[in-house]
């Protein structure tokens, strides 16, 4: 399977990329991980590809009170993060060493893996428990959008056209906090029939990411919420069998998180 | 039709120029281009792991990677492991450990093993098998693969 033809530039720099994005079917690649399969089964057609690769984008820096993971950070340096371990912030380092296999990993980045939001896909579901925000910029210049806002459905965000993720904020949770992400996973793909994240502070604040159920991550802040969760099915996994697996993963992130913050509180 | 590009690659240690569309896949320039037939397109869909290689030592799908996209970058096959003196330790390891039948998903075996012992030189199973999870083998289910890993790992160290 070959893509249908089109004009590559290799951004040379985040302006350069922002204009060349400017042009009407311009299509952003980064890891490639999702989007050259979609170019090679010809869902997607753009005319021209702009390759962010090369741009000074990775990485994990520390800004007071939060971390700034550049948008092309790959799953695979966020699971070997230290800075991700303790802290109540494991969930992203969970999160990114369960992502598909080591060679999706090497490859596949956190903003390409946010911006494609697939409604399987295991970061959103962080993403909501964490209150991570995405670093947006454009021709018009920057914005933030915190991950509650920006998922609007499958595969659908609050991206506007031209727009590119830059960097995720991360803003570090109180001392004493605890983190985690469980999936069940589709046997095949490594996607998530049901994935949970959760987070646990020592105020007592729960919050809980799903992914894998609906078009869009889903925050609760129990597990008494999850009755009125919405949930598809599909023939992976019936509606009822998927609730259920909703709630084991819940139980299992929500158990992990606890003796993690347990573990930091010491 | 787009123009054709060349593209420079370093391939088994040698700069190599192949000539490529936009959007030819990093594994046609190694088999078409190149005559690098050792690395194998099994499923085209970014599943299998029969097409991967090291790109500056990582492990990836070339069946899910422009050409372009390696450029300047250092790329080995499985032609490029072996020397002089012989086949490299993980290839005669899966050779002494029967890690291959058909020895279609090898060359991906393989190059996904050299990754992952150069992070780990002491993996366990439950390691080998998380790092082999995008590499599929229809033939020896997986056990011997696993052994010939791990004899390779003691034959590095
Ligand atoms: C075999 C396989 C298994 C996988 N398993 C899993 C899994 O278990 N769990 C999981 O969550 N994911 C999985 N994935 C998907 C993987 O996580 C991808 O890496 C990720 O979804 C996309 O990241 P990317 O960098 O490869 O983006 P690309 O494929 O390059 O881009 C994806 C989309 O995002 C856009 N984009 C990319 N970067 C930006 C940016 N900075 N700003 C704005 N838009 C941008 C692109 O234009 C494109 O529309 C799997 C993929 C494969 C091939
Ligand atoms: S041919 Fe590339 S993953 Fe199967
Ligand atoms: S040896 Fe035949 S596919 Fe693995």
């Amino acid at each position: 399977m070959i893509p249908a033809p089109f004009r590559y530039h290799r951004a040379t720099s985040l302006e350069d990329a922002l204009d060349a994005l400017a042009e009407p079917d311009a299509k952003a690649l980064a890891g490639g991980m999702s989007l050259l399969p979609l170019l090679k089964l010809r869902i997607g057609r753009p005319e021209l590809v702009v390759d962010l690769g090369r741009l000074d984008l990775a990485g994990i820096e520390r800004a007071n009170g939060s971390l700034e993971i550049g948008a092309l950070t790959t799953w695979d340096a966020l699971s070997r993060a230290e800075e991700l371990r303790g802290g109540g912030l494991d969930a992203i380092a969970d999160c990114a060493a369960g992502i598909g296999d080591l060679q999706v990993r090497n490859r596949g980045t956190i903003g390409g893996g946010l911006a494609h939001a697939d409604p399987a896909a295991d970061l959103p579901a962080v993403a909501v428990a964490l209150g991570l925000e995405l670093v947006v910029r454009s021709a018009n210049g920057e914005r933030t959008i915190p991950a509650c806002d920006f998922f609007q459905g499958p595969f659908a965000t609050a991206l506007s056209d031209g727009e590119l993720v830059t960097a995720v904020r991360v803003s570090t949770p109180p001392t004493g906090s605890g983190s985690a992400y469980v999936k069940v996973e589709h046997p095949a793909s490594g996607f998530a029939l049901a994935g949970a994240a959760a987070l646990v502070t020592p105020a007592g604040d729960v919050r809980i990411g799903i992914t894998g159920v609906g078009g869009a991550p889903a925050l609760v802040h129990g597990e008494d919420e999850l009755v009125e969760l919405e949930v598809y099915g599909d023939r992976f996994a019936g509606e009822e069998y998927r609730r259920h697996l909703a709630r084991v993963v819940v139980r299992r992130a929500l158990e992990r998180a606890r003796s993690r913050a347990e573990r930091s509180s010491g | 039709m787009p123009d054709r590009e060349r593209v420079g690659l370093v391939v088994n240690g040698e700069p190599r120029l192949v000539e490529v569309e936009p959007r030819t896949l990093l594994v046609h320039a190694l088999r078409d281009g190149l005559g690098l037939t050792g690395t194998h397109v099994g499923c085209d869909t970014s599943q299998c792991g029969a097409c991967t290689v090291l790109v500056d030592g990582k492990a990836v799908k070339s069946c899910t990677l422009l050409a372009l996209q390696a450029e300047g970058s250092e790329v080995t096959t499985i032609e490029g492991i072996a020397d002089e003196a012989g086949l490299h330790p993980v290839q005669q390891a899966f050779v002494e450990h029967h890690g291959l039948q058909c020895g279609f998903c090898t060359p991906g075996m393989i190059l996904t093993a050299l990754d992952l012992l150069s992070r780990d030189p002491d993996p366990d199973e439950r390691t080998i098998r998380h790092a082999l999870r995008g590499n599929l083998c229809r033939c020896t289910g997986y056990q011997p693969i696993v052994e010939s890993v791990r004899a390779a790992a003691e034959a590095l160290r």
